[in-house]
């Protein structure tokens, strides 16, 4: 059942791609992009993300769409419409899409408990933050415990982000009270 | 029904779509988007890998023996927090370059560019 929710929401998520990238009007295109990063959240719940999956629904669908619009208000609305069809962007992507699917076929299978990518450290955290840190959420005792510098780092990059998105629009908020 | 590799193949699908987009539309807002859609899709690459069959969401509790990894997990969620930070900055800078060129088409730029020289 939850594979095929999962392949349906997928396909449904492809389609939707194709229609943002498809589609001129830039009002339309932010309002997919806060159903398609929904319909993310969905597959990483069914996937057992559930930290996930719930910020990517405040951060993706929420803030993203907020920051997107904010940006449409202060220039336009619609996209030009671009007569020609890109065929060397095209053929770049296919080139570039079938190599990745080649890369892709030594992949282990989906949901295999014997994958190499739970063969390392996961065990451990699994077995042993209970006692360690005290709280049951997994996610959490990583993120910000046994991995809080990492966490620090995150941190000092949006705050470097705030500070640039600050001196960047600052100039046009200087530029109307001068005027 | 097996999914098998079906995940890793649509998310490569998404990827080169949001490739396609970020390379071939010229408008600067467009570009971003196409970003963000192949950002989504590298999280959804990595989320699959941490899945275990039979498993749950890795929250400790009485009577469950198979957690799905948690480790991508965490790295996915700092991945959406500076993919938020990258985003908002790429955004001011469109604005930006709206006021300077009044315009945020790419090729539109590139002219004014030739012009002024």
């Amino acid at each position: 059942m939850t594979e095929i929710a999962d392949i349906v929401l997928l396909i449904l998520m492809i389609v939707l791609a194709v229609a943002i990238s498809r589609m001129h009007n830039l009002f339309m295109a932010a309002m997919m992009m806060g159903i398609f990063s929904f319909l993310s959240a969905i597959i990483f719940t069914l996937l057992d993300a559930v930290d996930v999956a719930f910020t990517e629904a405040a951060v993706g669908a929420g803030v993203s769409t907020v920051l997107l619009l904010g940006t449409l208000s202060l220039t336009t609305r619609e996209e030009k419409v671009a007569p020609k069809n890109n065929a060397l962007a095209l053929l770049v992507v296919l080139i570039t899409g079938s190599a990745l699917i080649y890369g892709t076929l030594d992949m282990p299978m989906f949901g295999d408990p014997n994958a190499p990518v739970h063969q390392h450290v996961a065990d451990r955290y699994i077995e042993k933050s209970g006692e360690e840190m005290g709280i049951p959420n997994i996610v959490t005792s990583v993120l910000a415990s046994y991995r809080g510098y990492d966490t620090l780092g995150e941190v000092t990059v949006i705050f470097t982000a705030g500070v640039g998105v600050i001196l960047l629009l600052g100039y046009i908020w200087r530029k109307e009270d001068e005027q | 029904m097996t999914v098998g590799l079906l995940n890793d193949w649509a998310c490569m699908v998404l990827m080169m779509i949001g490739l396609y987009t970020v390379i071939a539309r010229p408008n600067l807002v467009k570009k971003l988007i196409g970003l963000s859609i192949f950002q989504v899709s590298v999280f959804l690459l990595y989320i699959s890998m941490g899945k275990v069959s039979g498993g749950t969401a890795p929250i400790l509790s009485e009577g469950i023996e198979v957690y799905s990894n948690p480790l991508p997990h965490v790295l996915i969620l700092t991945a959406i927090v500076v993919g938020i930070a990258t985003l908002s900055l790429g955004l001011a800078l469109v604005v930006r370059i709206g006021e300077a060129y009044d315009t945020i088409e790419e090729d539109e730029i590139i002219e004014r560019d030739l012009v002024n020289d």
